[in-house]
Order: C-alpha cells, then structure tokens, then sequence
C-alpha cells in the first residue's frame, strides 16, 4: 500500500491519500449553500440554450416595444391598452412564454440528462439545489427582464415622441408597470422552475405551466362569468396584471396586494417542490 | 468501507434488491456482479442516497452518504446511465460539481488530465463518444479526493486501452488505500480487477468471498464419460466417492463425474468390466461457474429454504 499521508491533516486527522499530482492539502471543504450558488451559477451561465432564451426575451421585448409604439403613434380610435403606459410593454405575452419555458428547462434539463444524480450526490441534502437554482433564476432573469422592460418602454418613448404624448417614468403608475412587468415574468419562471421540479419532465412542466398561467383564467371567466373575474384576479396571471398593466383590470387587486399574492403562489409551489424533491428517489 | 445491512428496495410490488448484507473493505478491489436486473444499480444509487430504501440501510464509513459534510470527499460515483448535460463543456461539467463544496479550478485541471480530457475540455459534452463521456464521469467521480470509489459498470464503451487504464487506476486507487467497488455483468473482466466478489441474483446475495476462492471453486474439474453400462459405472463411481450427474437434454446418456480424475474413472471401469466409448477430462471456466450460480438463483429463488448454492442445472442420475 502506497499511503501518502497528507501534511495539511496531520496530527489526530486519519491520514489521507492522494491520486495523481499531489494536491496541496486537501481538495474541497464541507458543502456550502454560497458554494451551492456559485454552481448553479456557473450552470446557468455555461448553457448556449439559456441564454439564447433569455436573449430572445430580452431582445423580442423590446423590439415589440418598438414596433408597437410604431403602429401606435400617431392612428385616431387606438386601443385603449396600446395608449396606457404599459402599451408598449405587452411584449410580455412573448416574455412569458419564453420565461415560462426557461424556469422549467433550467430544473427539467437535470432530469432529462441525468445530471440531477451528479447534482444531487455533490449536493445529497438536496435543498440547497432548489434554493441556489430559485437564488440564481430571481437575480439573473430578474435583471435581465427588467432592464428589458425597461428598454422597451424607452426605446418607445423615443418612437413615439413628435406624434402623441409620450410617458416619463416619474410619472403616475409607470415606474411600477415598468418594473413590474420584469418582475412579472421573473415570478412566471419561477412557477415553472417549481412545476418542473415536482413533475421532472420538460414537456408536462411545460403544459402545466402555460395552463396554469394561459389556460385557467380564460376558462374560468368562459364557465363561470358572472364570478370568474373575481377569482381569476387571485390566480397568478391575474395577481401580476394588478401591478404589471396600467389598464383598469375587473376586479383587480391592489398592486401590493397583487404582489403579495402572487409570490404566496410561487412560495407554495416551490414548498411543494422541496417536498417533493426531499422525499422522491431520483 | 461500505457496510449493508439488511438492504431492501421495493418498487411497488417489485423487489429489486432484497436484504443485501455485506461489507467492503478498503484497499481492495471489490467486484459486484449479477446478471441483468440484478439490483447492482439499484444497491449503487442507495449508497449515494438517490433511491431510499425500503428498510435496512447502507453506510459510508459509518455514515449515511448525506450526513457526510463533504460528500465528495467520501465518495466519488459513476452511475449507469450518463449524469452529464450534453449541453455543457467538459471543464464546465466538472466546475459545476467542485464548485458546490468549494474544491479549487486546479483540481479540475489535474482530474482532467489524469483521464485525459485536456484537449477536449472546451468541448460540449454532447459531442463526447461514449468512451469519452465516460471518462468524464471517472474524472467527476475522482474530482473530491474520495476515500471512496464506485463505479456502475465502468468499462462500458470504453475501447481496449480505456478498459486497461481504468483496470490500472482502480488497482492504484485501492493500492492508496481507498475503498473501490464496482459493478459488471462480465466474470472474464471482474477476475482481472477485483480481489473480492460479491455476487448477487435477483436482488439477493449469492457470494461474498475472495476472487482467488471464487475462482478456485470454478476450476474444480469433471470428468465426461459415456458407456453403454451407464448406470452400472454411475454406480461404481457413486461408491468410489464420485458425484456423478446426468444432463437431462443429453439423450446419449454422457455421464458427468465429478471429485475424480479420469484415470480414476478408467481403472475403475476395467477393474469393473465395464466398456467406455469416450473418457475426456474437461476443466471448469470462471464465466460458466458464474453463469451456473446465477442460473441458480433464477430457478431456485421461488422456493423457500433451499439454497441456491447446490445442485447444478443437472440431474442426479437414479442408479
Ligand atoms: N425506478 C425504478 N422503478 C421500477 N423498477 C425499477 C426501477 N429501477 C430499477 N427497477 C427494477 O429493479 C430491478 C433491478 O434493476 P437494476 O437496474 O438495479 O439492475 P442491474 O443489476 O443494475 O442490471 P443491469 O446489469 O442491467 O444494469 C430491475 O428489475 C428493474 O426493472
Ligand atoms: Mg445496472
């Protein structure tokens, strides 16, 4: 036996071996929630597949912006929502699905690889993954959606200017629909980051989530609509238009409120999540 | 040292792995063995705290594998199926899993090199042959230093030399002292590698023992004989201390004899005045030993109490 006793651990420390070159002491440390973070940072980051989403977020966002502020400027009888502040924002519609789409890939990716069994066994308390992939997605796209928000609510401005009243973000509701679309679409992701890790598939979290955030409202206010509307405002879709929209919504809650709500959606689901993630083989 | 106690797993109402009681000793190579369907994967992903079990348990040094504060310390794991994203660099891939117990980039560099994916660490995984991925996997599972190794049938895809390096770098790691433990279906390959064997059927323990034994066992050799006076001389060599089987699709009536050497069976037959039309000393291999234990524990596993040690798929022939 060719035991090589390591110096760094001498003393009342067995002795250690060592592969290869010799390692000046020893290799790693106990597993850290920071260390957890920095990984699936690092995994977010080194996808080509996650970032072009993000990207087409951000760049469809905006363009959109762009064009609908064009299509906008100066024709008489305009809709009401395309002369709000939040006009030119309903980029959202593409922002949601792609963010929707990023949240669920960013946890079904491990499953559909098998990645989750290198992840989990480098992490086997398990919960640190799902707090440091919610940690990195809530900074990372949140940023990104609401830099995109907001360029997308500036570059119409510029478009707009000459031909109709333009908006200046200090005034009335704008900073907070303008903001609160990025954050709309950052909870959005969220939801769907919540529903992969309780169903690990990337085409059921996928369905699931677009139904939840597309599908329930509509059918709710179709089959019930005398009372759909005053439910459909507490589901996610419905709590994030009471701060993400200038527009009057039915029986919308405060934006506070809204807010409130709809994060109380994204915890629940990823209670669930953890619940799931701590209990199920892999 | 990896120590399983009454090991269980049931899915649904299948039973994968059934009461699995074993230790392994470090500084060895230890085999595991089972034909397909076994529970080798099965008892591997328990070890590593990815499937639970269904009762028992299986420690890692004393411990449950997710009470140890720096698993990757304790023990590095390649699985059976692919644990990689094809979507990312090799070096990536690597950093990704030292980064969560803060082991530094040049450990990542050194287990590149050691499995020789320098070169290509740039590379999306997805572009990796099989031999490649699969040396990724060994770099990943020697990223933390372990104190303990296992490995879900490793050669797999790897091409003649890869099988030859990976023989020589678990020999190493367990000539440092480590715990090694690895799974295949191939005897022929284990025999080359492992100085113990666990070999289990049906989610159930068939051996536990040292290969030298194992393969002593197997060498024990038979004597083919057939005579038209068959059960005469099957008799004579009863009393002589022989075991003597017939196999029961062989219509000619060939004897196999067993704890006697040809000569024996020929002095006998002439003392006797029995005639032989043929007499060939044949001598057991490893791979039809093992094919013959697990064949046991196929037909034998429904029936309570017998062992699946005894006998062979032969019938003893009624004299
Ligand atoms: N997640 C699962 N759900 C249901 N059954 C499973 C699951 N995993 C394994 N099994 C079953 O448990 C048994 C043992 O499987 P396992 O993969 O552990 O065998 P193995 O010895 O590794 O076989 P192989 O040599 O083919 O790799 C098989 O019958 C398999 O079908
Ligand atoms: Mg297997």
């Amino acid at each position: 036996m060719t035991t090589t006793t390591d110096p760094a651990l001498s003393g009342d420390a067995p002795a250690r071996v060592d592969s290869g070159e010799p390692v000046a002491g020893r290799v790693d440390g106990p597993v850290t929630q920071r260390g957890v973070i920095a990984s699936e940072s690092l995994k977010f980051h080194s996808l080509r597949s996650t970032l072009l989403v993000l990207a087409a977020a951000i760049i469809g966002m905006v363009v959109l912006g762009a064009v609908i502020a064009f299509n906008t400027r100066d024709r008489a009888g305009l809709d009401p929502e395309d002369v709000v502040a939040s006009g030119p924002l309903q980029g959202y519609y593409l922002g949601q699905l792609l963010m929707a789409a990023l949240g669920v890939l960013v946890v079904s990716g491990e499953y559909s690889s098998g990645m989750i069994r290198a992840t989990l066994a480098a992490v086997p308390t398990r919960l640190p993954v799902l707090i440091a992939k919610a940690v990195v997605f809530t900074v990372v796209v949140g940023i990104s959606m609401i830099v995109a928000s907001l360029a997308a609510f500036l570059v119409a401005q510029v478009v707009l200017s000459g031909h109709r009243p333009t908006y200046s973000l200090g005034e009335g509701s704008t900073l907070r629909v303008v903001i609160g679309t990025g954050v709309y679409l950052t909870l959005v992701g969220l939801i769907g980051s919540a529903l992969a890790w309780i169903v690990r598939s990337t085409p059921g979290a996928l369905v699931a989530t677009l139904a939840i955030i597309l599908v329930v409202p509509i059918l709710l206010e179709l089959v019930f609509p005398s009372w759909g509307t005053y439910i459909t405002a507490y589901l996610p879709t419905g709590a994030g238009q009471s701060f993400s929209t200038s527009l009057p919504v039915p029986h919308a809650l405060s934006p506070w409120t809204g807010l409130a709500v709809m994060v109380a959606w994204v915890v629940a689901g990823m209670v669930a999540a953890a619940a799931v993630l701590k209990h199920k083989d892999v | 040292m990896i120590e399983a106690r009454t090991l269980t797993k049931k899915y649904d109402d299948k039973v994968a792995v059934d009461g699995l009681s074993f230790t392994i000793e470090p500084g060895i190579v230890t085999g595991f063995l089972g034909p397909n369907g076994a529970g080798k994967s099965t008892t591997m992903r328990m070890m590593l705290g990815l499937d639970r079990p269904s009762s028992g348990s299986v420690l890692i040094n004393g411990k449950r594998y997710a009470e140890h504060a720096a698993p990757l310390n304790e023990v590095g794991a390649l699985l059976e199926a692919r644990a990689i994203h094809p979507g990312r660099s090799a070096r990536n891939h690597l950093l990704s899993l030292a980064l969560t117990s803060g082991i530094k980039r040049g450990r990542v560099e050194q287990v590149l090199d050691m499995v020789g994916l320098t070169e290509v660490a740039h590379k999306r995984v997805g572009e990796f042959s099989l031999g490649m991925g699969q040396r990724l996997g060994v770099a990943a599972a020697l990223l933390g230093d372990p104190r303990t190794i296992i490995l879900d049938e490793p050669v797999n895809g790897l091409d003649l030399d890869g099988i030859r390096w990976i023989r020589a770098l678990l020999t190493r790691l367990a000539g440092e002292g480590r715990t090694v433990f690895l799974s295949s279906h191939l005897m022929s390959e284990m025999a080359m590698t492992a100085e113990h064997v666990i070999v289990i059927g049906k989610g159930r323990l068939l051996r536990d023992q040292p290969m030298a034994d194992f393969i002593r066992e197997a060498a024990v050799s038979s004597v083919r004989v057939l005579s038209p006076e068959g059960d005469r001389l099957a008799e004579q060599l009863k009393n002589a201390g022989a075991t003597v089987t017939v196999d029961a699709t062989d219509t000619d009536g060939t004897l196999t004899v067993e704890g006697v050497t040809g000569r024996d069976v020929g002095t006998l037959a002439a003392q006797a005045g029995i005639t032989l039309w043929e007499l060939a000393a044949q001598s057991g291999s490893l791979e039809d030993a093992y094919l013959a234990l697990t064949r046991d524990s196929l037909d034998y596993q429904d029936i309570a109490g017998l062992s699946p040690r005894h006998p062979d798929s032969t019938e003893e022939h009624a004299s």
